[in-house]
């Protein structure tokens, strides 16, 4: 069923909302300064529910089931996060009020940044960056005016292994970088041969993410980071991949010098479609001073009868301001929540059944979906999504037929190292029962990729919407459903 | 509590797997440093943690409990209830991204129809499907330029009178470009930028110049004259804009610019001091293929059925990496949705009556504020719902003594910009009534006599 566009549904005339008049003497803004025409719908409030609701069911959610993509960290996102994000002593908090109204908030940011310090073992932590990307880009600047501050300019180089997300090389390129791709060895680690080949003193540093994008962790990380700062180079830690690390090891003490933190993954802030996420980032103590403005701190310390004072704080040879405000406020409030919740001991089950899950998962498709990397995998695992004897299924008609299944497919054609990936994370929230059925669904496609292929290469037969003509909306490129001057 | 492993489910799962505890799988960590201690404080339950977070958020002044005159990039507005009653609905705030858009066409459609509302409200012809918040957008309006002239014209002219955030943002994204070349013109006057001043600067080495409609300062300046004397020197021009604005003011589109972003938070978004919020980004349809972040495109399935999907997709830094120009990877999902939630609820007649009522009361508080003896409104052009007031002591003072009588005043903007001390930027929406307004004024001529 289509839903037609709201401008479809438009009819003159209509109101949603009305507004009361005006209690002041009126005034007059200059004709010339007016716009003639303000071409937005007109439709009631039941029009504009009706429509966004006939919307949210044509969607696959976590409220609705597994979404096991991999490197997305898809666990079930608590309700008591959203009732907390809208406390009106939250929600209606301007960004510019004076810091002593607003005590609360600053505190609270003081208190997720010191633990998510302890939680990944590092000296000093920023909330500001939007996302994981802006995380990443914060941290490399970092590492430009590190070198930078030490006189060092021919620091032209990152290292990125093949395995590690786009993002990585993308981040490095727009901050100036010479990107530098590292292969990974037979074990899917990094190759040590030949990372030792290319570190000198031209490397500014190495972009790691541990577990890697095949769900690995690196059995040579403390040698990898060796290497690397032997050479005079920092390392960078991408932390997409941290829910598999809680409790488990604190990437601070392997040497990791920077690492970006995804709220929205590991600490249960919702997705949102495609955002907002958050993307705190962590350093060394020697990294401290080049942290995004301003840092909230304590600028006077608790007395027996008063809390501390909390402040914002310039760091002395900051990288600047990477986004307005302070970060994306209201996801610490849900990611704050969720750590509180579940304490030290707590966090570490979170890792532990992420990875229990991903193991039990692969157990059970292992011998039907070729693993191109025999280990015990971390949080999620990448296998092929094809055969040698049906060369015409590929990953992604896998893909489309799971929607037939009632299950999001997992994340497909990443890593690119693996030939027809598909990239699986089931997260600690599945039970055994929900990952057998997963199971059972890919084990059924695989015997029907040889029986009946056509169920996949036609599929998705169940959804909304068959499967898209991706080229033609890239060729036609069509990006609004009604302009003034279609008429 | 949120993983609904039993003990003897547990000891099945390790068997499958084939290792004896939990323990075993994580073998590749090393030893030295597996299972540290966190020293964190025990887990709580949810009422425990409710009680926790209340703390917090009770030691918070708020603008509903205190009366707040604060704008300066964030905006209280009313929020229609069905703008949060939708968005609560957990088909779209637990979905990921739309990558597979046969199970995603609810968001695909909602981000769709923003681009098309975005479109429409800024005059231009395309949008992209947003970006973190206005100071990014407004950062990736340089980006988009710069690649647009391939880094041969390395120069970015700011208007001072570009909010002091956006600008410090923009340096920060572009200063390890080659050759870049980015200047603020106009810090110095006693007012600063106007945009006449601006245009003396273009030169043919110019890629972009960013001015703000209606300025930080509030005012409205026709941009038409120097829209024209940007494209002559062939430079691009980019129009920072709010959006409850545009529901009176001409478009930015009409007067000539050729990248029109802002910060979309007065669209239904609470302040939620300071984050999430959302970007916009919109541009003509000859820059459509160069536009970062995310873009929805419509079309259709084997059948014949329109849909949407996430286009031009092969710009972007999962594919490209390190060849693409950003390294974008979310957009602001969430927050673009409530926008579009919004304006379908207030609609065409709606956003002018907010719009209208954000420049009365802004009028009427200017009118009432001016008169306070020692106080005056210093504006040499029309404004919108922000203006600068100059007051007889320094800002921060007056603020503290509004502060004691339940008042945040304005902005001081003598934190950005040294020749504007003693000069506070006030703000009025449709939630500031005529009784607010005087009671400020009373307010400010009381603890001013003296």
């Amino acid at each position: 069923m289509t839903e037609p566009t709201i401008y479809e549904l438009s009819s003159a005339g209509r109101t949603g909302v009305r507004f009361p008049e005006p209690d002041v003497p009126l005034t007059h803004l200059p004709q010339s300064l007016m716009r003639e025409v303000l071409p937005l719908p007109e439709l009631s409030e039941v029009d504009v529910i009706r429509h966004f609701t006939h919307l949210s069911s044509l969607n696959y959610c976590i409220d609705s089931g597994l979404y096991p993509l991999g490197s997305c960290t898809m666990k079930y996102n608590p309700k008591i996060n959203e009732e907390i994000a809208r406390l009106e002593g939250f929600a209606y908090t301007h960004p510019l009020q004076p810091e002593s109204t607003i005590q609360g908030n600053l505190a609270l940011m003081y208190d997720l940044q010191e633990t998510l310090k302890e939680i990944a073992g590092f000296a000093a932590v920023t909330l500001q960056p939007a996302a994981g990307a802006q995380g990443e880009f914060t941290g490399v600047m970092i590492i430009r005016d590190y070198h930078r501050s030490r006189g060092d300019a021919k620091r032209t180089k990152i290292l990125i292994p093949d395995s590690a997300h786009g993002t990585n090389p993308a981040t490095s390129a727009m901050s100036g970088f010479e990107v530098v791709p590292l292969p990974s060895d037979a074990r899917g680690n990094v190759d040590l041969a030949k990372l030792r080949e290319v570190c000198d003193d031209t490397v500014a540093g190495l972009m790691l993410t541990n577990p890697n994008t095949l769900g690995l962790f690196d059995e040579n990380v403390i040698e990898v980071i060796n290497i690397v700062h032997q050479a005079g180079g920092l390392v960078y830690g991408d932390g997409a991949n941290l829910n598999a690390l809680l409790g488990i090891v604190r990437p601070g003490d392997l040497g990791i010098d920077i690492m970006h933190f995804n709220l929205h993954k590991t600490f249960s802030t919702p997705h949102g479609g495609g955002g907002p996420g958050s993307g705190p980032v962590g350093v060394s103590a020697h990294l401290a001073d080049f942290l995004p403005t301003p840092l909230v701190g304590i600028v006077e310390k608790a007395t027996a009868d008063l809390p501390p004072l909390y402040g914002f704080i310039k760091p002395p040879k900051t990288i600047g301001r990477v986004k307005s405000f302070f970060g994306q406020f209201g996801m610490f409030v849900r990611a704050y929540t969720y750590i509180r919740m579940h304490g030290p001991e707590g966090l570490r089950k979170v890792s532990e059944y992420a990875v229990l899950n991903a193991n039990y998962l692969l157990a059970k498709m292992g011998d039907v979906y070729h693993l191109p990397y025999k280990r015990t995998c971390m949080h999620e695992f990448v296998v092929e999504g094809c055969w040698p004897d049906i060369p015409e299924i590929h990953a992604l008609d896998i893909a489309k037929r799971l929607m037939d299944y009632k299950f999001h497919p997992p994340t497909n054609y990443f890593p690119l190292i693996v030939h027809e990936a598909l990239m699986i994370e089931p997260t600690e929230t599945e039970s055994k029962q929900s990952l057998d059925a997963f199971a059972e669904a890919m084990l059924a496609i695989a015997k029907e990729a040889r029986e009946t292929p056509e169920l996949l290469k036609e599929a998705p037969h169940d959804t909304p919407i068959g499967r898209l003509d991706e080229v033609k909306a890239a060729k036609e490129l069509v990006l609004c459903c009604w302009l003034p001057d279609d008429k | 509590m949120f993983s609904p492993h039993t003990p003897s489910e547990t000891v099945e799962m390790l068997k499958n797997i084939g290792v004896k505890s939990i323990e075993d799988l994580f073998k590749d960590v090393p030893q030295k440093y597996r299972f540290p201690k966190l020293n964190l404080p025990e887990g709580l339950t949810e009422m425990e943690a409710l009680a926790e977070m209340h703390e917090y958020a009770g030691s918070n002044e708020t603008v509903k409990g205190l009366l707040s005159f604060l704008g300066a990039g964030a905006y209280h507005h009313y929020i229609p209830a069905g703008v949060d009653s939708l968005l609560r609905r957990s088909e779209f705030y637990t979905a990921y991204t739309p990558y597979q858009p046969e199970v995603a066409q609810g968001t695909l459609q909602a981000i769709f129809e923003f681009q098309t509302l975005i479109a429409n409200l800024t005059g231009m012809e395309v949008s992209n499907a947003s970006h973190y918040d206005g100071a990014t957008a407004t950062a990736e309006a340089g980006v988009m330029a710069y690649h647009n002239f391939r880094g041969k014209r390395p120069g970015i002219l700011l208007s001072s009178a570009v909010n002091p955030q956006y600008r410090e943002v923009l340096c920060s994204y572009l200063c390890g470009y080659e050759n870049i070349n980015i200047q603020t013109i106009g810090e110095d006057f006693t007012i600063p930028g106007n945009p006449d001043d601006l245009a003396a600067h273009v030169d043919n080495e110019t890629a972009l110049v960013v001015v703000q409609y209606p300025d930080f300062f509030g005012r409205i300046f026709d941009l038409t004259a120097m829209a024209q004397k940007v494209h002559e020197k062939g430079s691009l021009l980019a129009v920072v804009t709010n959006p409850i604005a545009l529901g009176l003011l001409k478009t930015p589109g009409e007067m000539g610019a050729d990248i029109v972003v802002g910060e979309g938070q007065p669209l239904g978004i609470p302040l939620s001091y300071g984050g999430p919020y959302l970007g916009f980004f919109a541009t003509k349809k000859e820059f459509a293929r160069k536009i970062s972040g995310r873009l929805v495109g419509e079309t259709s399935d084997a059948q014949g059925r329109r849909g949407y999907v996430l286009t031009l997709t092969a710009r972007e830094q999962h594919i490209r990496r390190e060849k693409s120009t950003s390294n974008i990877c979310t957009n602001q999902g969430l927050m673009a949705l409530a926008a579009t939630i919004y304006l379908s609820l207030v609609g065409k007649s709606g956003l002018k009556q907010v719009a209208n009522l954000c420049f009365q009361k802004a009028h009427y508080a200017a009118d009432v504020l001016g008169q306070v003896p020692g106080f005056s409104v210093l504006s040499d052009a029309p404004f919108f719902h922000e203006f600068i007031l100059k007051c007889p002591r320094p800002v921060e003072a007056i603020n503290t003594l509004l502060l004691e009588r339940d008042i945040i005043g304005g902005y001081d903007l003598g934190k950005d910009c040294e020749a504007l001390a003693n000069h506070m930027l006030i703000c009025v929406t449709e939630m500031t009534s005529k009784d607010d307004i005087d009671y400020l004024a009373s307010v400010l001529e009381e603890v001013t006599h003296d």
